[in-house]
């Protein structure tokens, strides 16, 4: 029988990792955008989600009370045990694999931190609170990008045609809750997915797209099965904590 | 009025403390002085970032990686006041940036050694920063007004990161034996580039007087050097390492530390494209500049479309 609390810290979890995997990604752009203002818009975000990251982490941390640290939850955890969406650890890709996730992923944490910051659990409502204004402007400056690149040049609308049939397929996920999900009392599931879905049409049409027929939805990131693409970023990531265990830095 | 008059109060108006601005009339080498320092400076800030944003993916903490990812974003955001304030000089950014990736343009040297291991992120806030700091602060009194507006900001934040950067060692510094030895190996590497970063001496360096004499400069490059290795010679022992450098020893009757000779032939090397990532940092900066070409394209295209629906509703 799986605990409340147990459950509690599964979500706290998921909703970091997600923060943490999609920062990482996107700070793989630091130093590398196509213009400067740009590098410095994205290594905002990635700055953004760390620090969300960070804040949920911390609060699992509490939760757990067994000697867990932010670090321990983030550092010493293998594939198997994040719970990250899946759409969150791919490649970084092109400008607009990475404006297009972004999009995507914002938007959903968007209508699920406008719920979550009411929630009975103070902590997660005060770190949703914090947390959607920044996602207030990634949700903007995503869409904004989609919408410019969709109907800016030829070459750039074939691009983010390409990024769509890509990700869409990894979007479900972002709507579809686990069980540890559904368990937390003061969520409104279909509310979120309904609202989800009006936002992403009416951006994409704006940005003169339209979601693949296919409608195949990829999923498991949530449950522990990851893509091939988490092993590398960890690998990267852990390699100082795990090659030297024990240390302070 | 002649050119002579122009010059005399030019000049009068430096020796009176008085800031040059853009509309204000200055000598054509003046500009061109300014133009050329501005953007090798905001170039660095641009290559500068890759070095250390090699680590943003390595950070060991969450922690650290928030303030990596901050620093080399301030380095981003130096780049971009320094361009602006070059651009008052009567140069685009574009033109700059294509001098930079031609390899016309020059960037500070210290950013064409590679970073190997985790203890360069705190090597380089220390030792590279702390050098840049020790040539930056003078330049926020420099003779240009823009151009010194935008040092203020710029020493604010390095002497933050400079602050960071020696933090790193220090918690290396009492960690394990590999910790230490890592901290060790990084002073070793970064040490002698460091020194070099004041440019050559006095006697080699044949723009100073006349920069001097604008107010662009305020110390000879020895005399910073000096006072640079005066104060690493002293927080190195709070680390518990040393520096590299056999011949570095006080000395009593100049009240300054002695230190051993220059390599001056490594030092032309880096600068003349011989530097161990010299083609890595060209390469990076070309690459991502290349790869962005059809997104900064798309963000006009799409500009001008907008304008134009705009201005078709107001004729209808």
């Amino acid at each position: 029988m799986i605990t409340e609390k147990e459950q509690l810290v599964s979500f706290v979890l998921h909703l970091a990792d997600d923060s943490l995997v999609l920062g990482h990604r996107n700070s793989e752009w630091t130093g590398h955008g196509p213009i400067l203002e740009q590098d410095i818009a994205i290594s905002n975000i990635a700055l953004d989600l760390i620090g969300q990251a960070r804040n949920f982490y911390q609060y699992a941390a509490a939760l757990k009370a067994d000697g867990a640290t932010e670090d321990t939850l983030a550092y010493l955890r293998d594939a198997m045990d994040y719970k990250n969406a899946l759409i969150a650890e791919l490649n970084k890709g092109d400008w607009a694999v990475t404006t297009l996730r972004q999009f995507f992923f914002s938007t959903s944490k968007f209508y699920l931190y406008q719920q979550l910051q009411n929630n009975s659990d103070t902590t997660l409502a005060a770190i949703a609170e914090k947390s959607l204004k920044e996602v207030t402007y990634h949700l903007r400056w995503s869409a904004e990008w989609v919408i410019r690149l969709g109907d800016g040049t030829d070459e750039s609308n074939a691009r983010v045609k390409t990024a769509l049939e890509y990700l869409w397929p990894y979007t479900g996920e972002l709507i579809t809750p686990a069980s540890y999900e559904q368990a937390q009392p003061g969520i409104d599931f279909a509310a979120l997915k309904k609202n989800w879905t009006n936002h992403v049409l009416q951006v994409l049409e704006q940005a003169l797209l339209t979601p693949p027929v296919n409608d195949w939805m990829q999923s498991g990131g949530k449950q522990g099965i990851h893509t091939e693409h988490l092993g590398y970023l960890l690998a990267e990531m852990q390699y100082l904590q795990r090659s030297y265990p024990g240390c302070e830095w | 009025m002649s050119l002579i008059e122009l010059e005399k109060i030019f000049q009068d108006k430096i020796d009176k403390e008085i800031r040059i601005e853009p509309k204000d009339w200055m000598p054509e080498k003046y500009r061109q002085t300014l133009i050329r320092q501005i953007s090798q400076h905001a170039h660095s800030e641009i290559v500068g970032m890759l070095p250390e944003g090699n680590w943003i993916t390595r950070a060991p903490t969450l922690r650290r990686k928030v303030t990596l990812i901050a620093k080399v974003q301030d380095e981003a955001g130096h780049g971009l006041y320094l361009y602006s304030s070059a651009e008052t000089l009567g140069i685009s950014r574009d033109e700059m940036v294509s001098q930079l990736n031609s390899g016309k343009a020059k960037y500070s040297s210290i950013f064409n050694y590679p970073t190997t291991s985790w203890a360069d992120m705190g090597a380089i806030g220390w030792l590279v920063d702390g050098a840049a700091i020790m040539n930056q602060v003078p330049l926020c009194r420099n003779s240009y007004g823009p151009y010194a507006r935008a040092m203020v900001r710029v020493c604010k934040e390095e002497s933050f990161h400079q602050r960071q950067g020696f933090e790193i060692l220090l918690v290396l510094s009492r960690g394990s034996e590999a910790q230490r030895k890592m901290c060790q190996n990084a002073i070793n590497r970064w040490w002698w580039p460091s020194v070099m970063m004041f440019g050559p001496g006095d006697d080699a360096s044949p723009h100073t007087a006349q920069s001097m004499k604008w107010k662009i400069k305020r110390f000879t490059n020895d005399e910073l050097r000096q006072k640079f290795i005066d104060i690493c010679a002293e927080q190195v022992k709070l680390l518990g390492m040393t520096l590299p450098d056999p011949d570095l020893k006080w000395n009593a009757a100049k009240g300054h530390y002695d230190f051993g000779a220059i390599d001056w032939t490594e030092f032309w090397n880096v600068v003349a494209g011989n530097g161990p990532c010299n083609k890595e940092r060209l390469e990076a900066r070309n690459k991502a500049h290349d790869d962005g070409a059809w997104v900064r394209e798309a963000a006009v295209a799409y500009a001008r479309k907008q304008k134009d629906k705009l201005s078709q509703t107001k004729v209808a």
